[in-house]
């Protein structure tokens, strides 16, 4: 692989596990406890994080859907899956964290709240995109097809979780009222701090994993080349 | 854009004809939304009073499932003696082929319902008591959202050899809006309730049928592009 590039890497691994301990630290010793809810309020930090990571990844999908489109390069047929790829991933914990969360602070591992729901649905969009992806077929023709589908599925979140909305506060009471503790109203400066370092953790997480993601792709992709090069060889 | 109905209305009306003299899709589709009924009548006790309120749920339930099964075949059959290629070079526009099998989809799903939920209101003793048009009108618009977004990702999964399962999770997770809406305005014409709140699912509805019916159209010649 090119020189800049490997340089690029290290330096995000070097900035990585240090603001990772950073941030643990912060959660876990440095900002206040909540009051209501006690230490179980730690995993917000997490939990906000990986969903702000979950929608970025989901974009950047979009955005490399829509470029595909234009004009199909395996760069961006990669980048669009790797990115599928991390966003399962930090679409799990992000519902993983929110049921933990969800068990200690409303006493249920479940709500039907828009949400919520706009991320399990989410996440069934990703898991059919990558299903899309793994079609048999020439690439462009897949990227063609996935490229397709990631559009529809972006036009379809924002709906989603209007139509959730509507659904639960027209029919039913508003258990849960806009931002439960921190995310409306009031946001202790120090707690502010501790998320924001969080988000930005996580998020070069996922600029680290994405970029990794792409390089082990295009290994295993040089490798599938050489690889019939070498049975053409064979053959003939 | 004459040009394009027409052509539309030409292969919506070749699949139905097929369809007409073959009668294998409708049939199957016709007794499959029956088996769905008959299973739920075993899941939830018709006799039982407070099952009326999930009758709005039902009547979705059997549109999609019946559904499925019609826009599976739409373009697999397509693939026998390679006529999808034939679709393709012909010299229309790749939004009429879509258009065509839209229209050929609504119509096979509306003669499922139209037989469907009568059988659905009988064997479950469900009195019909709401407004006919406006069930009408929120039926046939979910119906519609159903199936732009159905024949188009059915024309996806076409591509993959495991066609049959790969439509219906493609399909299901970017329906759960419409789903949500169609089955909330069900239930308010159903029982009764206040007009209001149908109303603006309707246009909810209707919102979702227009944004994908114009992303679906314009999209459509990327999935006949592919060889």
């Amino acid at each position: 692989m090119k020189q800049p590039s490997a340089f690029v890497d290290r330096m995000l691994y070097i900035l990585l596990v240090p603001a990772m301990f950073v941030s643990l630290y912060l959660i876990f010793i440095w900002s206040p406890i909540e009051k209501q809810m006690g230490a179980s309020q730690k995993i917000f930090y997490f939990h906000v994080s990986t969903a702000w990571v979950a929608f970025l990844a989901f974009f950047v999908v979009g955005y490399y859907c829509v470029l595909t489109l234009k004009k199909p390069t395996e760069s961006r047929f990669i980048k669009a899956g790797i990115s599928a790829e991390i966003g399962v991933v930090f679409t799990t914990i992000t519902l993983l964290t929110g049921m933990i969360w969800g068990k200690s602070a409303w006493n249920t591992w479940w709500t039907w709240e828009p949400r919520l729901v706009t991320v399990l649905i989410l996440l069934f969009i990703y898991i059919a995109y990558l299903f899309v992806r793994k079609m048999e077929g020439t690439w462009e023709k897949i990227a063609k097809l996935s490229a397709v589908f990631g559009i529809i599925g972006c036009i379809n979140v924002p709906i989603v979780f209007m139509a959730i909305r509507w659904w639960n506060t027209k029919l039913h009471p508003v258990v849960f009222g806009e931002g439960k503790n921190q995310s409306g109203g009031g946001v202790e400066p120090d707690m502010l701090v501790t998320l924001l370092f969080c988000i930005g953790t996580i998020t070069l997480l996922y600029l680290f994993m994405m970029r990794k993601g792409i390089e082990i792709e295009k290994m295993r992709l040089t490798v599938r080349k050489a690889k019939s090069k070498v049975i053409e060889k064979l053959a003939s | 854009m004459k040009i394009i109905l027409a052509d539309a209305l030409t292969i919506a009306a070749k699949d139905l004809r097929n369809e007409l003299k073959s009668k294998q899709t409708i049939g199957m589709m016709i007794i499959f939304s029956s088996l769905v009924i008959l299973i739920f009548s075993f899941a939830f006790d018709p006799t039982n009073n407070t099952v009326k309120a999930i009758i709005p749920g039902l009547i979705w339930v059997i549109t999609i499932f019946s559904g499925l099964l019609g826009l599976n075949r739409s373009f697999i059959s397509e693939q026998e003696n390679d006529s999808l290629t034939g679709l393709r070079v012909a010299p229309i526009d790749p939004s009429s082929i879509f258009l065509g099998k839209v229209v050929a989809n609504l119509v096979l799903v509306i003669i499922v319902q139209l037989i469907s939920i009568p059988i659905l209101f009988l064997l479950f003793d469900y009195r019909f008591h709401g407004e006919m048009i406006w069930f009408l009108l929120i039926v046939l618009t979910a119906t519609i959202g159903f199936i732009v977004i159905g024949t188009f990702l059915a024309a996806l999964a076409a591509n993959a050899k495991n066609s049959e399962m790969l439509l219906p999770v493609l399909l299901l997770p970017l329906l759960s809006p419409l789903m949500i809406g169609a089955v909330q305005a069900t239930k308010i014409v159903l029982e009764q309730e206040g007009m209001k709140d149908a109303v603006s699912w309707l246009q909810l509805m209707a919102a979702y049928d227009l944004l994908f019916f114009a992303a679906c159209f314009f999209l459509f010649e990327y999935l006949m592009e592919g060889s």
